[in-house]
């Protein structure tokens, strides 16, 4: 980089937060996507939002492409730096603000960790809901981006659906503030679109968040079937019935066999697929709907049903469920997740495609989903020390995607196109409806220096060299959904 | 007023997009004074009917001019629901109509609005093209996220074809408690108090008069008898059981008269009382607090308090978009205005075939 924007990028923040020695800058070559790797020329720490504002300011003006990063954890390569470029990492901007119960809001910078919003907001009854399973270490920076999903989306919804006002600096060096604490808006909804922008438009400097009174009462059920299709039809009779649970997820057997090998899960002995089923809501409500839940799911014949007891069995199964993605990684050296969504009616015959297609490329393929809203994530197992394995998991991870759009559903739920995904784009956009987002994103950043070179497909792809855990998983410290 | 056009299909929507330079959009004009007055205008009440509808899915789509009535029928003929409460049912609005400018109901407080339940639109640009954008299934992050930025949009970038929208299933029984109050301070006190509770209230409301707060119950029959008197007996307070119709008058703004003016005004709970105070002592001003005190609908009928309300407004850093009435333009108060806007409607609207939102 020369040694000018070094310069002026240090009469804005203080040498020793500009990183430039090959060891520092080697941790933030990649994300959770561990397949892409880019050195950018530099890391700027910025510890406030002023600080923030003047760097993209100064890229704007010299043209210096910015990668703005949380904690690096996307698993669609969406935080991969750029070469030329600086990444902008926001760990520092990591304040929570403001907690005010009366509005049930909170106020906070970007850097802070999403399960730091509900700790801080638990002493007055509420918490936040997005609950992706990185949350333990993902940003609220990073959750806007994506439109972070999780388990409790079905009911709750995804990151934007918690958005009440963002400030932000846009590419184009101008600062905005939409949405004003109220839950109502008049006019655009800005911070929808600015959600799931996936770093291309800008970075965001505060937000406000809205936040749910705690359930009263959960009551989580898990049960186990022969065959997957038994699950799948379960899900379908909990639909028809009229509940809303919180969570409905399945895993399948392979799945299982990793849980239960990793975190000493315990499941019903003779299981194909499990399903867990949450209510939440006042107890007086869940007491009425436990019964009915009962009844639906002894009409599904399970090999055996378990309802958790307290909260410890109830932790326990989510404990299952949410390190079961790490769990299977273990498995195999290297693994690549697909994050497709099929119509629900026909999760069944997506699942069996699926394995049909697995068994015709020899590639073993866990699943463990959000059967409640459709959303799969098969977990494509390979060697890449095997010459062509990588091609063909890829190959198959390529169908499966195309599969997800045939059905009518879509390449992404909630990990977003980043770099993975940009070439199927098309699959799911007419050329107009791509250049009509090329435009809106050239409104935002003109000089094409926010997060460039993802969502939109480009002529070669950098090729996949790698697949495996993300070193936060394989020091046990986060696990995927 | 009836408008110059009314297609009857998409290629009649894009001859009558194409025919002028200027071309502004409506629906049934329950809301007039959104409708902007500039150029041909185009109905889409003809572009009308369910296009799809899949219970199992919890989606369905229909077109831009579908009445709201015929979605809600038809929704609750398989026991379901958009829960933000659709408002202006009767009326005749439509889907469309209701997206472009954002307004949900009472509703909106436990679950969400308008912008939390839309899935895709198809919509037709400044040129003709018709595009889709966001998708079909409950759970989609592919793409900018243009149907939720259409939320509000008062038909500014383009023409709506078609929606798709997530819809949840209607909760077998509601009950609503009446909590008499004394005065503002004590309903918002109140209000507040419930939001956050453990009951998990399906809306939460304070009408005109701001002398008791409405909140209702959704859930299984048996237990919402037993929500309400541990409610009572938590609160210590005294309820009545409100007749379950009150709320389809109150989704057509019953409270107020025909011929006086409206608007919606979003505000934090924590600015309600001021709002009831300065903008609810104005002359013939009824001010009704919904969605948790998270928006607060105004109702007037004397037009020469417009300049009064407007400062009242601006001193309380709120801003007002007009349903009924024509203080000279759609939006009142202060309304900050962004680079980015103009880039954005750029974007989209190339040719400035529809309105701008500085009308
Ligand atoms: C083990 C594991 C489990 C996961 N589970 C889930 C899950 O259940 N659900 C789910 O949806 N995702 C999941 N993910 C994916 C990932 O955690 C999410 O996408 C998360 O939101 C990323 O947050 P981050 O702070 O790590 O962001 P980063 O990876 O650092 O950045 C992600 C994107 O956000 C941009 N960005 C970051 N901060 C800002 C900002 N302030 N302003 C603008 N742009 C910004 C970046 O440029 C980048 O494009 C998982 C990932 C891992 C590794």
């Amino acid at each position: 980089m020369a040694s000018v924007v070094l310069q002026r990028l240090s009469t804005l923040i203080p040498a020793e937060r500009i990183l430039t020695r090959p060891a520092e800058l080697a941790s933030y070559e990649s994300d959770g996507l561990t397949a892409f790797r880019a050195r950018p020329d530099a890391i700027v720490v910025p510890e406030t939002q002023e600080e923030t504002i003047d760097i993209v300011r100064l890229c704007h003006e010299l043209g210096i492409p910015f990668v703005a990063r949380g904690s690096g954890t996307s698993l669609s390569g969406g935080s991969l730096p750029v070469a030329n470029g600086i990444v902008i990492a926001l760990n520092r901007l990591n304040r929570i603000l403001h907690i005010d119960p009366t509005t049930r809001t909170a106020v906070v910078e970007p850097g802070v960790i999403n399960t730091h919003v509900t700790q801080a907001a638990s002493p007055f009854g509420l918490h936040y809901a997005p609950d992706p399973s990185s949350q333990s270490i993902c940003t609220i920076g990073g959750n806007i981006a994506f439109n972070s999903g999780g388990a409790h989306c079905l009911k709750h919804g995804m990151t934007a659906n918690h958005v009440l006002a963002i400030k932000a600096v846009l590419a184009t060096g101008e600062v905005v503030e939409w949405g004003t604490g109220s839950r109502e808006f008049i006019g655009p909804d800005w911070c929808g679109l600015f959600s799931g922008h996936e770093g291309l438009f800008g970075i965001a400097l505060q937000i406000t968040l809205q936040l749910l009174p705690k359930p009263d009462r959960f009551h989580t059920v898990l049960a186990g079937y022969q065959s997957l299709e038994q699950a799948g039809d379960a899900v379908a009779a909990i639909i028809a019935s009229g509940l809303l649970p919180g969570a409905i997820e399945i895993m399948d057997a392979l799945a299982l066999e990793a849980a239960k090998a990793a975190v000493h899960a315990d499941y019903p002995p003779g299981c194909e697929a499990v399903l867990i089923v949450e209510l939440e809501g006042p107890r007086e409500a869940v007491e009425v709907e436990r019964t009915q839940l009962e009844a639906i799911l002894s009409a599904s014949r399970p090999v055996e049903m378990r309802p958790a007891r307290d909260s410890a069995e109830r932790l326990a199964i989510w404990k299952g469920r949410k390190s079961a993605f790490s769990a299977v990684g273990r498995l195999s050296p290297d693994f690549i997740v697909q994050d497709g969504v099929v119509p629900r009616r026909r999760l069944g015959e997506a699942l069996r495609k699926i394995a049909r297609m697995a068994s015709e490329s020899g590639i073993r393929v866990a699943n463990v989903f959000h059967a409640g809203d459709g959303n799969l994530h098969p977990l494509i197992l390979f060697d890449g020390r095997v010459p062509g394995a990588l091609e063909r998991a890829e190959q198959l991870a390529g169908r499966i995607l195309k599969m997800c759009v045939e059905m009518g559903g879509s390449i992404t739920g909630e990990h977003g196109i980043g770099m993975e995904k940009r070439e199927f784009l098309p699959d799911m956009f007419s050329p107009a409806e791509i250049r009509l987002m090329e435009r809106i994103h050239a409104a935002f950043d003109p000089k094409k220096i926010s997060n460039p070179g993802k969502m939109f497909p480009a002529g070669t792809a950098p090729s996949l060299q790698l697949h495996g855990l993300h070193p936060l998983e394989k020091a046990g410290l986060a696990s995927r959904e | 007023m009836s408008p110059t056009l009314t297609p009857s299909s998409v290629t009649e929507l894009r001859d009558a997009i194409l025919a002028s330079a200027r071309v502004s959009i409506e629906g049934a004009r329950t809301k007039p004074a959104l409708i902007a007055s500039a150029g041909s205008s185009i109905g889409l009440r003809q572009l009308s009917g369910i296009t799809e509808y899949d219970p199992e899915e919890f989606t369905f789509t229909a077109l831009a001019g579908t009445p709201l009535r015929e979605v809600i029928a038809a929704l609750d003929s398989r026991n379901q629901r958009l829960p933000f409460d659709p408002m202006l049912v009767e009326s005749g609005g439509t889907l469309g109509g209701a997206f472009a400018s954002g307004l949900s109901g009472p509703g909106r407080h436990r679950h969400g609005g308008i912008r939390d339940f839309i899935l895709g639109i198809r919509f037709m640009d400044g040129e003709g093209r018709l595009l889709r954008l966001g998708g079909k299934v409950v759970k989609n992050a592919a793409g900018f996220d243009v149907p939720k930025f259409f939320v509000g949009s008062l038909g500014c970038f383009g023409a709506l074809v078609d929606l798709t929208f997530k819809v949840f299933p209607r909760p077998p029984a509601q009950l609503t408690l009446r909590f008499p109050t004394q005065h503002v301070e004590e309903s918002v006190e109140l209000i507040t108090r419930l939001a956050s509770s453990r009951w998990d209230c399906d809306a939460l409301e304070i009408p005109t008069g701001a002398r008791h707060v409405l909140a209702r119950l959704a859930g299984p029959n048996r237990a919402l008898n037993l929500m309400a008197s541990d409610m009572g007996r938590a609160l210590k307070r005294e309820f009545t059981v409100e007749d379950p119709s009150i709320w389809a008058a109150m989704a057509e703004f019953a409270w107020s008269p025909p011929g006086h003016a409206l608007a919606k005004v979003p505000l934090v709970p924590t600015s309600a009382v001021e709002c009831a105070k300065v903008i609810g002592s104005l002359p013939t001003m009824q001010v009704h607090f919904s969605a948790a005190c998270n928006v607060a609908f105004l109702s007037w009928a004397d037009p020469t308090i417009h300049a009064a309300l407007q400062t009242s407004l601006a001193q309380l850093g709120l801003e007002a978009m007009m349903l009924r009435g024509d203080p000279g333009g759609w939006c009142m108060g202060r309304r900050r205005v962004t680079q980015i806007e103009a880039a954005v409607k750029h974007a989209f609207d190339p040719l400035n075939r529809f309105p701008t939102l500085s009308r």
